[in-house]
Parts: C-alpha cells; structure tokens; sequence
C-alpha cells in the first residue's frame, strides 16, 4: 500500500465518523429545541383551547374547540391590570434607578488613578459574599426607615447590584483608553464633564445590557414585593400571578354554579391564559434585543 | 524621611482632590449601599439579642448564644439542612456538566441559522418568571389535568400526584431548574471556545483529527478554567438555594423533603415573628457560606492557578 492510498483510506475513515457525529449532534440537539420549546408552546395553545379537551389530554399538537373564555374573562380582572401597570412602573423607574447608581461607580472604580479604589471595589464587592440576611434587612427598612408599602421600597433599596457594577467596570476598564482622559484633561475638562458627554456616549452597549438585565429582573420579580408589600393595590404583576397560580384564587372566585373540577378546568384556563399575557412582552421582545444580553454575560465572563 | 512621607501624603490628597468628581458619582450608590446593606449588617446583632421591635436594635436585652442553641437543638435543624444539601448538590450536579455540553454541541454546529435558533430557543425559558415557572409546574404535574401525567400514562407509567410526593420534590426542582437555565448558563462556556485559536483545528485536522477528537483535545481543555471559575462560585453557594422558587413549590404534602434553610427563615421570621431565632439561622446561614467560598477558593488556588481572589 503506497503511503498515498494509506492517508487515503485515513481520510475516508475520518469523514464517516465525522458524519455520524454530525447525524447524533443534530438530531440531540432538535430534540433539546424541542424539549425547550413545547412547554411554552403547550401553554398558547392550551389558553385557547376547549379546557374539557386539554384536562382529558386531547390537546398535544394543535388547538381543539377554540375559545376565548379565559382571555375574556382575564380581561375583566382590575386586579391583574393595576398589576401590569405597577409593573411597569416599577419597571421603568427602578430601571433608571438602577442605571443612575451602578453606572457611575462602575466608571469610577475602572479609574486607576482613583485613590482607594481597593477600598471602595471591597466595599461594593463584599456584599455579594456576606450580608445581614432576611430578618435584619426588614426590620431596618421597617423600623428605621419606615418603607414598608411604600413605592419607593420597590425601586431604591435594592437597586445597587455588585454584578452589573463588575461587570460594566470590566467594558470600561477594556473600551476606554488611557489617552482619552489624558486628552481631555490636558483641554481642561473636568471629571464630571468627561464622564457624562464623553464616557457615556461611547458605552451604549453596557448601558444597553444593564438596562435590559436590570428590567427584567424588575418585571419578574415577586419576593420583594411578598415581603415589603402590603396593599393588594401596590402589587406588581408578579405577586397578582402568585395568587391565581399558586394560591389558586381563581378556583375559588371563578364560575360559579358548576362543579368542582368543572370550575377546576375553567380557573385552568385562565391560569394559561394569564401565564401568556404576563409573559408576552418579555418573550417578544428578547429575539430582538438577544445579543445584548449575551454580549453583557460575555464581557461579564472577562476577568476584570 | 519624615518630610517624604509628608510630601507623599500631601500628594494623595493633591490627587483625591483633584479627582473629587469621580467621589461625588459614587456618592448615591454608597448611601444606598450604607443604609440597605451595610446597616442590615450591623442589624445582625439581633441574632445575639432578644429583639423586641418597641425596645429596638440596640436597646434589647442580650440573649448570647440562646437561639444558636435553640436551632442547633431542634430536630428542623437536620431536617432543613438535610433538605438544603440535598437540593443545593443535585442541582450542581445536574446543572453544572448540562451547560458545558450544551456548548461543546453548539460549537459543533455550522448550519448557521440552526445554531442561532438553537440558542434563542434554549436562552427562551431563562426568562420565564419564577412565578410563572412554578405555575407552569403545578399546571403540568396536575394528576387530574396535567399534561405530564397524562403522557406518562400514554406509555405505561403511574406518576400519582408528583406535586404532593415528597420523594418528588428534589427532581421536580432541579429538572425543571435545568429545563430553564441550561442553556443561558452556556453562554459563558460558548464565549470561552469563540476565543479558540482556528489554526489549533487547522492543526488536529493537518494531523488527522476527527471531530471527536477536534473536542476530546481542543475544546475540553479550553473551557477548563472558566468551569473551575463558575464551579467555585457555585460551590461557595451549597448552602443558599434561592428560596424563590422553593417557597413556590411548597405544599403541606411535601414540606418533609422541601422545608429548607431559607423558607424556614422566612417562616419563622416574617410569619410567626420570632425575629432574633430566624436572624440567628440566617447568620449561620451566611457564615457557613462565606467559609464554604474561601475554603473553595484556597482548595482551587493551591491545586492550579485559577482562583477568585
């Protein structure tokens, strides 16, 4: 066998496994597709189903006996619609809190010729590794500063975020020469100056991504709102969900005059119903704004 | 000398003051930082106290190490950290090899459009809300409606009511755990292979390398420090499972195996407002975290070169 032949054969040998691994790689991974993407897509098509048809199993593949009853009814609820706009007030506001205070510091501790930047990264790191804990924190926030089912307990007291200040210190520490400063500094501008028409202008991209995190966590959180929160009026859409779909309010208020696993099957319904109105908007909108995301978690993987 | 170490002294704060721009942005976040995080801390001598909220932090009488014991002695203390263990390392266990897999597949994948759906759809779930994610877990596991159960039957297996078996519970948290973070947690590990060096495969292909092997000995080894990185910090946390998602999960049926540290906590503090005893697990709590992290960290740093700090 001449050597030719011989890397001739190897090759062969090599493209076929290579095919193989090809054929198992795909098919695992349209199976995960699909393990990742049925249940979101069973929950649409149960909301608008026959809810009879989806408590015997009959709705797998495609809705049956289309109806609207639970969205008609959700539509009706006041509670779940003060929810959305507390939501989305606590959203915005807490957003921009969050944006004011971590961008600044972030900037700042990127500085090198900050004096005590080891103490202030320490003060704003540590945090992440220690904390008082559940007990303590609460009874600070209600006895000394009187917050308990307020707004502003929804917004401020949690919005410093050691995470988002790393990783946003890591895009400055790589995006923002040295010479830059330099530059400036030598034309008379201050540090103030610099850091709002020149620093911020340049780093949209970790704004983006602090942002879109920051909302996020926001829009989907419940348990501080569980345990600062009082009036049934302050609740954000979170909290309102918890109570159709885990305390099962629904069950109890809903229909009336039929029986139990009747009424079971319709407050069903609506719980599909109200798992997609409360999860549209953040579903839609992430095919479009993925890459910041995934940008942010990048630069995050950066060791400062 | 000691007129250098003045000029040097009188130079840092030439330099503090010329830079008190950049102290004055720090300022909000630090009185946040002060009054929501650093106080709570001092708060945390109410675990050595006998806290009444009329008497206050400072002015309640000491208790000493009273509720330590307390906790030490009841039988929810095995109980809650049997159950806070177990959860915590099935959760590691599953959750930390799943996303390195994940992106070895996705690295593999040269149907452009493929892989980009591909990972939109596994990202999808990691934005489903906690709440929402349980709902959707009663709604599934539902023995009389769930469409769980339901296609289990279809091929001949008896699930029974999953939601109120406490054997269940542990699987059922971090299956479903997987299902929704999995595939955001591989962004990381897809970062670290993009910043392979492509002559490293020109050169396993030169030598004869399959595909197999192209992973075996290229990729494995590249993705190495980032897992020991987020293994550290995952481990730091073996005893904080995210009470969130638990709390949720919890029903009188299977509280036996989902009773753990933090709902406990939460329980004793918030709803039965025994507010030094709940403060003094949470205290525990942290220090054996905080402890676990170090430990961890001084264990990676001695065996290699990777460590957090």
């Amino acid at each position: 066998m001449t050597m030719a032949q011989k890397t001739n054969r190897n090759r062969v040998r090599r493209l076929r496994s290579d095919f193989v691994f090809d054929c198992v790689m795909y098919a695992l991974a349209v199976l995960l597709v699909i393990v990742a993407l049925y249940p979101m897509y069973f929950i649409v098509i149960a909301s608008i189903s026959d809810p009879n048809l989806v408590a015997r199993g009959d709705i797998l593949l495609l809705p049956k006996g289309i109806t609207l009853a639970g969205y008609r009814h959700l539509f009706s609820m006041s509670n779940l619609w003060t929810g959305y706009g507390n939501t989305i007030l606590y959203t915005l506001v807490g957003t921009m809190i969050m944006l004011g205070v971590n961008i600044p510091v972030a900037y700042v501790l990127s500085r090198k010729d900050l004096v005590g930047r080891r103490l202030f990264t320490l003060f704003f790191i540590f945090p992440m590794f220690f904390g008082g804990g559940l007990i303590p924190t609460f009874i600070i926030l209600n006895n000394w500063f009187h917050m308990l089912d307020t707004f502003w307990v929804m917004v401020l007291p949690f919005s410093v975020i050691a995470y988002y200040i790393i990783v946003a210190r890591t895009f400055f520490n790589t995006s923002l020469p040295q010479e830059l400063w330099d530059a400036a500094q030598i034309d008379g501008c201050g540090n103030l100056r610099y850091f709002f028409t020149i620093v911020l202008p340049l780093s949209k991209a970790i704004i983006a991504v602090i942002a879109l995190w920051a909302a996020v966590g926001h829009w989907n959180s419940y348990f501080n709102a569980m345990i600062y929160l009082r009036s049934p009026e302050r609740y954000p859409l979170q909290l309102v969900m918890r109570n159709i779909l885990i305390n099962n309010e629904m069950a109890a208020a809903a229909m009336t005059g039929s029986a139990a696993a009747e009424v079971n099957r319709q407050a069903n319904l609506i719980k599909y119903g109200a798992i997609v109105v409360s999860s549209l908007p953040i579903m839609t909108m992430y095919p479009f704004v993925q890459k910041y995301f995934n940008q942010g978690v990048m630069i995050g993987a950066l060791k400062g | 000398m000691a007129l250098m170490k003045r000029q040097s002294r009188n130079l840092t704060w030439i330099r503090i003051k010329r830079n008190w721009g950049l102290y004055l942005l720090m300022v909000p976040a630090i009185i946040i930082f002060i009054c929501f995080t650093y106080l709570p801390m001092y708060g945390v001598i109410i675990a050595f106290k006998n806290f009444k909220p009329a008497q206050g932090i400072w002015g309640s009488s000491w208790a000493g190490l009273k509720y330590f014991e307390r906790y030490f002695s009841s039988y929810m203390f095995s109980n809650t950290i049997r159950n806070t263990l177990v959860i915590s390392i099935y959760t590691i266990a599953v959750t930390f090899p799943l996303p390195i897999f994940l992106a070895l597949m996705c690295n593999q994948m040269y149907a452009r459009r493929f892989k980009k759906f591909f990972q939109v759809s596994t990202y999808l779930p990691h934005f489903i809300s906690t709440v929402v994610m349980c709902g959707m877990i009663i709604l599934f596991l539902s023995p009389s409606s769930g469409v769980i159960p339901k296609l289990c039957s279809m091929v001949g297996i008896r699930t029974g009511d999953l939601m109120g078996n406490a054997n269940a519970f542990s699987s059922i948290y971090v299956w479903t755990e997987a299902w929704q973070h999995v595939g955001w947690d591989s962004i990381m590990y897809i970062a670290a292979l993009s910043a392979v060096d492509p002559q490293l495969y020109e050169a396993a292909v030169v030598d004869g390398a399959n595909k197999w092997q192209k992973m075996r000995y290229i990729d494995i080894p590249m993705l190495i420090p980032t897992a020991v990185t987020l293994f550290i910090l995952r481990s730091g946390s073996v005893m904080s499972v995210g009470f969130e998602k638990v709390y949720l999960l919890q029903n009188d049926l299977n509280i036996a195996s989902s009773e753990i540290i933090s709902t406990y906590v939460y329980k004793m503090g918030l709803q039965s407002n025994q507010y030094s005893y709940s403060a003094a697990i949470g205290l525990f709590n942290n220090v054996v975290n905080f402890v676990l992290l170090l430990t961890v960290n001084q264990i990676a740093r001695r065996m290699g070169d990777t460590s957090l700090f």
